[in-house]
C-alpha cells in the first residue's frame, strides 16, 4: 500500500473524473463529493509521500515494474525537490475545490460535472508532471493540463476570453512543440528518455555532452518551459487569459501552471543537464539573468499600469517568473538562488492563491473588477479584506510571510553571485508592489479614490448600493475558510522558512560547506 | 555547392526536411492573420516533428518493428504436429520450427528468441511509440482549437485577427 | 508587413538553430546512431532490449504494440486521457445547453433514407453497406493488433469514422440515436475505467500500476507472459472504446455548432 502511494496519488482524481463522468451528469450534486474525495485522498497521499521522503529519502516507483535496464519502463521519482510541490499542490487544488463549488453556476449549471471533469483531470497532469522522471512522459502530462486549461479559460468567457484562449492555445502548442523537440534531439544523441539516464549518458560521454545537438536540445526544453511559464518576452498570452476567465479557473491556473513549469525548468536543470554544464560549460548565466532582470522590471512596470485588479495580478505573476527563473539562474557554485526559488515556487502559488481567491470574491461579490470600484471595501468585507492584506504585504515581501524570506533568500544568492543587477531588480519590483498595494489599501480604506478616476464606476455603485445582502448570501464559510487557510499557510510557510528551505537543499548536489551556513 | 549537398544535406536530408517544413508551420502560425490559416501552419509544425521522430528510429535496410513467427510458421506447427496447436504459441515449439527451417540457428538457449536478435533488421521502435502518442494530441490540440475558432465566429462574425482585435479596441474604447 | 518581418525573423533564428543541431547528427539511417543501438560507454540500448527481448517479455510480435501497451502503458493511458479531456474541453466551450430542446426521436434509418431526400437514397443505401464493413474492420484492427499495424487507437478511429459516416449521410440525429450524448461520455469514462482498471487490479494483487504479470492468476494463463500479451488486449478495447466515442463526439459538436440539432 504504502509504496503504491505515487501512483494513487497521480490517479485519484483522474478516478474522480471518470466517476463524474459517469454518474454525475444526471445528478449534479454527487460532482463535488466526488471531487473532494479524490483530492483529499491524493492529497493524502502526497503528504504520504513526503513523509517517507523526509524518512527514507528518494522513492522510485517503476510503472509496470519495468526496472531494468533503466529507461524501458516509465520512472516516477519524489525526491526533495518535488516532494514539497506535491503537498503543495493537494493543498490549492483542495481548497480550489471549496472555492469552486459556488463559483461554478455562475457559468452554465448544466457543464458543471464537465467543469469538475476538466479540473481533475488538470490536478491529475500537475501530479503526473511533478513527479515523473521521463522526459517523454512530461510531454503528455503537459499536454493533458494545456489541453484541460484551454477548456477552462474558454468555457464561459466573455469576448476577450475567447481570443485569448485561442492565442494560449497558438502559444501553449509552440511551446510544448519546442520542448518535444528537445527532447527528439536528446533522445537522438543519448538514446533514452528517462530524465537519470540521460543525465548519466550526458556526464559519462564528452563527445555527447558538448555537441551541438545537446545545447541546441537544452536551449529548445528551455524556450518550450519558458513559453508556458510566461517568461516575459514570451509572456503575451498569460494576461488576457487568466483575466477574463472564470474566477476558479484563474484560481486554479494562476497559482499552479506558471508555478509547475519552474519547477519543471528546474527538474530539467538539476536532473537532466547538471548544473555543472549548465553554468560551466554554457555559461548562459549571465544571459539568462539579464533577460530575468528585464522580465522583472517589465512585469513590474507593466502591473503599474493596468486598472483591473486581476489584470495587475496577472502582471505581477509575469514579474514573479522572473524571479524565479533569475533565482536559479545565479550561479552554481552557491545554492541559495536555486533554493530560493524553489522556495518561492511556494510562497508565491500560495500568496498568488490568496490574491486571486480575493479578486475573484470581490468581483463576485460587489462586482469590483477594477481597482477603482474597491471603494470603502474593507468596511464591508473585513475577512476577505485582511486575507487581501496579507497576501499583498507577502508579495511586497514583509515580514514574517513567506514572500519576505524568498526574497531574502534570492536577494543572498543574487549578492553571493554577484548578480547585483538582479538584486536591484527585485528590490524594486518590491517598491512597485508597495506601491501598487498600497493604492489599492488607501482606496479600499478611505474611500474616495483620486480625481483621475475612471467616470464609470459611479454607475456601477448605483447598481450597488445595496451590498450586505448580497455579501451576507455570498461571502459564506466555503470561500472564507480556504481563504483563510491560504493566508495561515502563507504565515506559516514563512516563519517555518528554516526547516523548508533545508529540505529544499538536499535535492541539490551535496556542496556541504555551504549548507551549514544556513543563518 | 554540390559537395555541400553531398557532405551536410545528404546524409541528413529528412532532417532538412522536417526544419523547412516546421518553419513553413511557424511562419503561417505567426505571419498569417486568419485563425484557421494559423491553425493549419500549427499542424504543419506538429506534423514535422513526427516526421522527424520517425526519422530518428529508419534502420537502412530494415523491416517494420513486427516480428514475424506467428503467421505463416504457425501454421506449419499445425501442419507438421497438430497436437501441439494450443500450447504453440507458449511452449517452445516456434523454437523447433526456426530450428528446422534453419534461418536463425544460433545454439543459443532461448532459442526461438533469436529470431529478433539482430537489432539491425528492424526499426527502432520507441520513436513510432512516441509519435502515436504525439498524433493523438495533435488531433486533440486541433479540435479544441477549432472549438474556439467556433465561439470566435459566433461572438465576433470574423476569423481574422486584425479584424478581431479591431473591434475589441472599438468596445473597449466603448466602455 | 510588420508581423511579416518578424515572423521572418523569428522563423529564420528558429530554423538555423535546429539545423545547427542537425549538423551534428548521425546520418539517417545510420542503423548504429545512439538512437539505434545506444551510446558507447552507456547503457545497454533501449531500442535494441526492445527488439530483442520484448518478445520474451510479453509475446507478442508487434513490437509496437508491446512497447505501447506495456512498457510505456502509462504514457498510452494518458494518451487516452488526452483524447478524453480534449472531447470534455471541446464540450464545455462549445456545448449548447440553453435550448431545452426534445431529444432527437429515434429515428429509423430506413425512414430517413427512402422518404427522405431522394438524392440520399444512393449515399444511404450505399452506407447501409459499408459501415458495418468499416465496423468489422475496426474490430479486426483492435484485436490483431498484436500481430500487424493496427490497436485501439486506429480501430478506436475507424469506429469513430463509422459513425461519423452515418451522421454524414443520413443527420446527426440518426447517428446521435444510436449513441446519445450522456452515453458517449460514458462509453468513453468506462473506456479509461477498464484500461485504468487493469492497472489498479495489478496493485490489488500486490504488482505496480500497469504491471499485467501479476494478473496471470485472475487471467488463468500459462505464465505471466501471456498475462501480458492478454491484458494488452484489454486495454486496447478499452482504448478504442474512448477514441471512437470521443472522435464522434468531436465531430458532432463541431458539425452542429455545439446543438447537436443539426449537422453537416
Amino acid at each position: 500500500m504504502i509504496d503504491q502511494l505515487p501512483a494513487i496519488m497521480v490517479l485519484a482524481p483522474m478516478f474522480g473524473a471518470l466517476m463524474i463522468g459517469l454518474f454525475g451528469q444526471k445528478d449534479h450534486r454527487v460532482c463535488f463529493p466526488i471531487v473532494f474525495t479524490s483530492l483529499i485522498i491524493s492529497l493524502g497521499a502526497a503528504i504520504g509521500c513526503a513523509n517517507l521522503v523526509t524518512k527514507d529519502g528518494t522513492i522510485d516507483y517503476f510503472m509496470a515494474g519495468w526496472e531494468e535496464p533503466l529507461g524501458i519502463g516509465i520512472q516516477l521519482r519524489i525526491d526533495h525537490l518535488n516532494a514539497l510541490v506535491i503537498v503543495l499542490i493537494g493543498v490549492a487544488t483542495t481548497l480550489v475545490s471549496f472555492f469552486s463549488i459556488r463559483r461554478v453556476g455562475a457559468l452554465d449549471t448544466e457543464k458543471t460535472p464537465h467543469f469538475y471533469i476538466l479540473y481533475l483531470l488538470l490536478c491529475t497532469g500537475l501530479y503526473g508532471i511533478t513527479i515523473t522522471a521521463d522526459a517523454f512522459n512530461l510531454f503528455v502530462l503537459v499536454e493533458i493540463t494545456s489541453l484541460t486549461s484551454y477548456g477552462l479559460i474558454a468555457m464561459g468567457s466573455s469576448r476577450r476570453g475567447t481570443h485569448a484562449a485561442i492565442n494560449y492555445v497558438l502559444m501553449g502548442t509552440i511551446g510544448a512543440s519546442f520542448y518535444l523537440l528537445g527532447v527528439g534531439y536528446l533522445y537522438l544523441k543519448t538514446g533514452t528518455l528517462n530524465m537519470h539516464d540521460i543525465q548519466a549518458i550526458l556526464q559519462a560521454n564528452e563527445e555527447v555532452r558538448n555537441s551541438n545537438a545537446v545545447i541546441i536540445a537544452f536551449l529548445f526544453i528551455l524556450m518550450g518551459i519558458w513559453i508556458k511559464m510566461a517568461f516575459f518576452p514570451l509572456h503575451g498570452w498569460l494576461p488576457n487569459a487568466y483575466s477574463y476567465c472564470p474566477s476558479s479557473t484563474a484560481c486554479l491556473l494562476a497559482p499552479l501552471m506558471t508555478k509547475i513549469s519552474v519547477y519543471v525548468m528546474i527538474r530539467v536543470m538539476i536532473s537532466i543537464f547538471g548544473l555543472e554544464w549548465i553554468f560551466i560549460h554554457l555559461g548562459w548565466s549571465h544571459l539568462v539573468v539579464i533577460l530575468a532582470v528585464i522580465a522583472i522590471v517589465a512585469g513590474s512596470v507593466l502591473a503599474l499600469a493596468q486598472r483591473e485588479i486581476k489584470k495587475m495580478l496577472c502582471y505581477l505573476i509575469v514579474a514573479e517568473v522572473g524571479y524565479m527563473v533569475g533565482g536559479a539562474w545565479l550561479s552554481d557554485s552557491n545554492m541559495w538562488g536555486l533554493s530560493g526559488a524553489m522556495y518561492h515556487v511556494l510562497s508565491d502559488a500560495l500568496m498568488t492563491l490568496c490574491l486571486f481567491f480575493v479578486a475573484g470574491i470581490w468581483s463576485k461579490c460587489i462586482d469590483a473588477k477594477e481597482i477603482d470600484d474597491l471603494e470603502g471595501v474593507f468596511k464591508k468585507m473585513p475577512i476577505t479584506s485582511a486575507c487581501f492584506i496579507l497576501g499583498a504585504l507577502a508579495m511586497i515581501g514583509v515580514p514574517p510571510t513567506s514572500g519576505f524570506f524568498s526574497k531574502f533568500y534570492l536577494i543572498r544568492g543574487g549578492i553571493e553571485g554577484g548578480h547585483w543587477e538582479y538584486v536591484a531588480a527585485l528590490l524594486f519590483s518590491s517598491l512597485v508592489n508597495a506601491v501598487l498595494f498600497f493604492r489599492i489599501f488607501e482606496i479600499a480604506f478611505f474611500g474616495k479614490n483620486p480625481p483621475e478616476g475612471h467616470g464609470h464606476d459611479e454607475e456601477h455603485h448605483d447598481d450597488h448600493e445595496d451590498l450586505h445582502p448580497v455579501l451576507e448570501h455570498e461571502v459564506s464559510w466555503r470561500v472564507t475558510i480556504p481563504l483563510i487557510v491560504t493566508a495561515v499557510l502563507i504565515v506559516l510557510l514563512g516563519l517555518f522558512n528554516g526547516p523548508v528551505v533545508e529540505f529544499i537543499r538536499e535535492a541539490f548536489p551535496p556542496t556541504s560547506e555551504i549548507v551549514s551556513a544556513r543563518p | 555547392m554540390s559537395e555541400f549537398f553531398e557532405q551536410t544535406i545528404q546524409p541528413h536530408f529528412n532532417f532538412w526536411i522536417y526544419v523547412i517544413l516546421m518553419m513553413l508551420g511557424l511562419w503561417a502560425v505567426i505571419a498569417k492573420k486568419n485563425m484557421i490559416k494559423k491553425l493549419i501552419g500549427l499542424s504543419i509544425f506538429q506534423t514535422a516533428i513526427i516526421l522527424f521522430y520517425v526519422s530518428i528510429g529508419v534502420k537502412e535496410d530494415a523491416t517494420i518493428p513486427i516480428l514475424d513467427h506467428h503467421g505463416p510458421e504457425h501454421h506449419e506447427v499445425v501442419h507438421e504436429n497438430g497436437e501441439h496447436i494450443e500450447d504453440a504459441e507458449t511452449s517452445a515449439h516456434p523454437e523447433e520450427v526456426h530450428e528446422k527451417k534453419g534461418d536463425h540457428s544460433h545454439g543459443d538457449d532461448h532459442g526461438h528468441d533469436d529470431h529478433a536478435t539482430d537489432p539491425d533488421t528492424m526499426a527502432n521502435p520507441l520513436p513510432h511509440v512516441l509519435m502515436l502518442t504525439a498524433i493523438v494530441v495533435g488531433v486533440a490540440t486541433l479540435g479544441v482549437a477549432l472549438a474556439i475558432c467556433q465561439m470566435l465566429f459566433k461572438e465576433f462574425g470574423t476569423l481574422e485577427e486584425d479584424e478581431i482585435l479591431a473591434e475589441l479596441k472599438d468596445s473597449a474604447s466603448d466602455d | 508587413m510588420l508581423t511579416k518581418v518578424i515572423a521572418f525573423i523569428a522563423v529564420a533564428i528558429t530554423g538555423s538553430l535546429l539545423l545547427y543541431g542537425v549538423a551534428d547528427f548521425p546520418s539517417f539511417g545510420d542503423p548504429n546512431s545512439p538512437a539505434n543501438a545506444g551510446v558507447e560507454g552507456g547503457a545497454p540500448s533501449i531500442s535494441q532490449y526492445f527488439i530483442t527481448e520484448s518478445y520474451k517479455d510479453t509475446k507478442v510480435p508487434n513490437l509496437v504494440t508491446s512497447v505501447l501497451a506495456d512498457y510505456r502503458g502509462y504514457d498510452t493511458m494518458f494518451e487516452t486521457v488526452v483524447v478524453f479531456a480534449g472531447g470534455m474541453a471541446i464540450f464545455a466551450i462549445l456545448r449548447v445547453l440553453r435550448s431545452k430542446e426534445e431529444p432527437p426521436k429515434p429515428q429509423s434509418r430506413a425512414e430517413t433514407f427512402v422518404h427522405g431526400d431522394h438524392n440520399r437514397i444512393i449515399v444511404g443505401t450505399t452506407c447501409k453497406l459499408v459501415i458495418p464493413v468499416i465496423q468489422l474492420f475496426a474490430l479486426y484492427v483492435i484485436a490483431h493488433g498484436h500481430h500487424s499495424p493496427g490497436g485501439g487507437f486506429q480501430g478506436g478511429v475507424l469506429i469513430g469514422a463509422s459513425f461519423i459516416l452515418l451522421a454524414l449521410a443520413a443527420d446527426l440525429k440518426t447517428a446521435l440515436s444510436r449513441l446519445n450524448e450522456p452515453n458517449y461520455i460514458r462509453l468513453a469514462c468506462i473506456g479509461i475505467l477498464i484500461y485504468a482498471g487493469f492497472g489498479v487490479l495489478c496493485q490489488i494483487l500486490g504488482g505496480n500500476f500497469l504491471d499485467y504479470g501479476v494478473l496471470q492468476p485472475v487471467l488463468f494463463t500459462d505464465g505471466p507472459e501471456m498475462a501480458r500479451s492478454h491484458s494488452m488486449l484489454g486495454v486496447e478495447i478499452g482504448v478504442a472504446l474512448t477514441v471512437s466515442t470521443i472522435m464522434f463526439a468531436i465531430y458532432a459538436n463541431l458539425a452542429s455548432r455545439g446543438t447537436l440539432n443539426e449537422g453537416l
